[in-house]
């Protein structure tokens, strides 16, 4: 039986000195993990602050790819895609799609014809349960080749020193190659003539257990026609979406799902080298967008197109983006979500 | 907690200790996966999304057993000689962990559910949205598991605090009621 009895005073003193101690080094390790002890750790936080565009936070949107239209159809999988992967959404059939076509700004009232870059958010449920959820956008090769770049990009772009963006693109040559593309590219007058690209690689496991890098695209079956930015811009500031609700409106737009199979030794950690044009490329389905609905009420609103939510049978490569998108979605998603307020609904009652 | 009656036992049972510091293990490590993930943008943040998820759902499980066992075998009493005050502050303590224990699993699997995430444990096993897709939801019950997490870590300091204290200043045999290895489940004499 333990007796209670009173210690002396002074291992009273030390008994809770050690209990500090005990406490306090808890604490500080909490803290450390937190990342309190550490300025230099690259946050969500940080990322998603480092988005925000001279107009200030976009509340109630996306921190970036603020400006989108919602859709919805069907992807139609040929079969040919089981041979790589054994994800169901391979198997031959139809499955539903919710989606998103965007511009990769975070200015979510920028003029459509003064964002140089357009993405694609799509989510493809299967029977199973399961989803492959991705974000593409339609430059052939992403500008930096780590997120930590992309971060120092950020900050060079927002930077007050004119020289922020030259210098840094001194050190990382790739975001010279970009501004290239970008000078260069022809620009489309339509959403349904873009192709969009993963540009980050995933790892393919098909039914032997077998693992294969690819990097996928949509190529669109409408023709592209290339319209200078000044014409764009003529346009109106929301022609892209105008035009594409249009253009759905009066039928279906289709893109062609193509699965590019990296060869050993190809570039798979860094989406700023695009892949050699003799890769293996299989054409695994049909995307088809029947309807478009506005983002304020529409279906895709609230969906985070996290590129880390994928099917068995897809998984995430040595490629450090889609990690560091998956955060920075997160963030996004979380903010957003409480800013509901600032980006109102038209409709009341139950979301469908 | 009030229910049961611990019956001159010193001890909590086997099956209680052994949850206990199983538990206090799984928490602990929640706790700092949960604040590590959110605080990196590296690769390692998949890594310790997939292990949050699944090890929240073991803690819910783990909770509901042992909130059944607590219910079953009750708690050794506590010193007669202990402040009211204490007492009070052990017992409300022992309420909060029960809320916290089952309420933040639950909370965060129906802050996925509210966001329309799916949520994948180990092997592909998918649970079901326990909440319809909701923007509003879903912001509230981020609030909750957020700060909650820290008044989580908060309280797990008091009771280490608290434990330490019953150790080695008051020597009381509180500490050894858990931290006791002995299988003996003996009962106090002379009851």
């Amino acid at each position: 039986m333990p007796q209670p009895h009173r210690p002396p005073a002074l291992s009273v003193f030390v008994s809770l000195v050690l209990i500090a101690v005990v406490i306090g080094a808890a604490a500080a390790a909490f803290g450390y993990t937190a990342g309190w002890l550490s300025p230099r750790r690259l946050t969500p936080d940080k990322m998603v602050a480092a988005l925000t565009p001279p107009s200030g936070e976009p509340l109630g949107h996306r921190r970036n790819h603020a400006k989108g239209i919602c859709f919805t159809g069907i992807f139609a999988a040929n079969g040919a895609g089981s041979a790589l992967s054994r994800a169901q959404v391979f198997t031959r059939g139809e499955y539903p799609v919710l989606g998103r076509f965007n511009l990769a700004t975070a200015d979510a009232n920028a003029p459509d014809a003064t964002v140089r870059v357009r993405g694609l958010g799509l989510r493809i449920s299967t029977p199973d349960g399961q989803e492959w959820r991705t974000a593409m956008i339609d430059p052939p090769f992403f500008a930096v080749s780590t997120p930590q770049i992309f971060y120092e990009l950020l900050r060079a772009s927002a930077s007050k020193d004119p020289d922020a963006i030259k210098t840094l693109a001194g050190a990382h040559p790739e975001i010279a190659a970009f501004g290239a593309w970008a000078k260069s590219a022809p620009w489309t007058g339509s959403y349904a003539e873009e192709r969009f690209n993963s540009l980050n690689s995933f790892i393919f496991v098909d039914s032997s257990g077998a693992e294969r890098a690819v990097r996928w695209s949509l190529l669109p079956v409408a023709q592209p026609v290339p319209v200078s930015p000044d014409d764009l811009a003529k346009r109106g500031p929301d022609f892209l979406e105008q035009e594409i609700t249009q253009r759905v409106g009066s039928g279906p737009q289709h893109w062609t799902m193509a699965v590019t199979v990296a060869n050993s030794g190809d570039p798979t950690a860094d989406p700023s080298k695009a892949w050699p044009e003799d890769r293996r490329t299989v054409e695994v389905g049909t995307l088809t967008v029947q309807q478009i609905e506005a983002e304020r009420d529409g279906p895709c609103r609230d969906i985070n197109f996290d590129p880390t939510v994928l099917p068995t049978g897809i998984r995430t490569s040595d490629d450090p983006f889609p990690a560091a998108r998956s955060s920075a979605y997160a963030r996004s998603y979380d903010l957003r979500t409480a800013e509901a307020k600032d980006y109102p609904r038209t409709t009341t009652g139950a979301k469908p | 907690m009030n229910g049961g009656h611990s019956l001159g036992r010193r001890r909590f049972t086997v099956p209680q200790r052994v949850l206990h510091w199983l538990m206090a293990l799984c928490i602990l490590a929640m706790l700092f996966i949960g604040v590590g993930m959110v605080s990196t943008v590296m690769p390692k943040y998949l890594t310790l999304v997939s292990i949050h998820k699944p090890l929240g759902i073991a803690i819910l499980v783990l909770a509901l057993v042992r909130l059944a066992v607590r219910l079953g075998y009750g708690a050794p009493s506590l010193p007669v000689d202990l402040p009211e005050p204490m007492k009070l502050a052990a017992h409300l303590s022992h309420y909060a962990f029960y809320v916290l224990m089952i309420g933040m699993p639950l909370i965060g699997w129906g802050m996925l559910s509210a966001a329309a995430y799916p949520v994948v444990l180990f092997g592909g096993v998918r649970l079901p949205a326990i909440l319809p897709q909701s923007d509003s939801l879903h912001a509230l019950l981020w609030d909750a598991h957020f700060y909650l997490a820290f008044a989580f870590f908060a309280l797990i300091l008091l009771h280490v605090a608290a434990a330490l204290f019953h150790a080695f200043v008051r020597r009381d045999g509180v500490f050894e009621a858990m931290a006791s290895v002995s299988i003996h489940d003996e009962v106090a004499p002379a009851e």
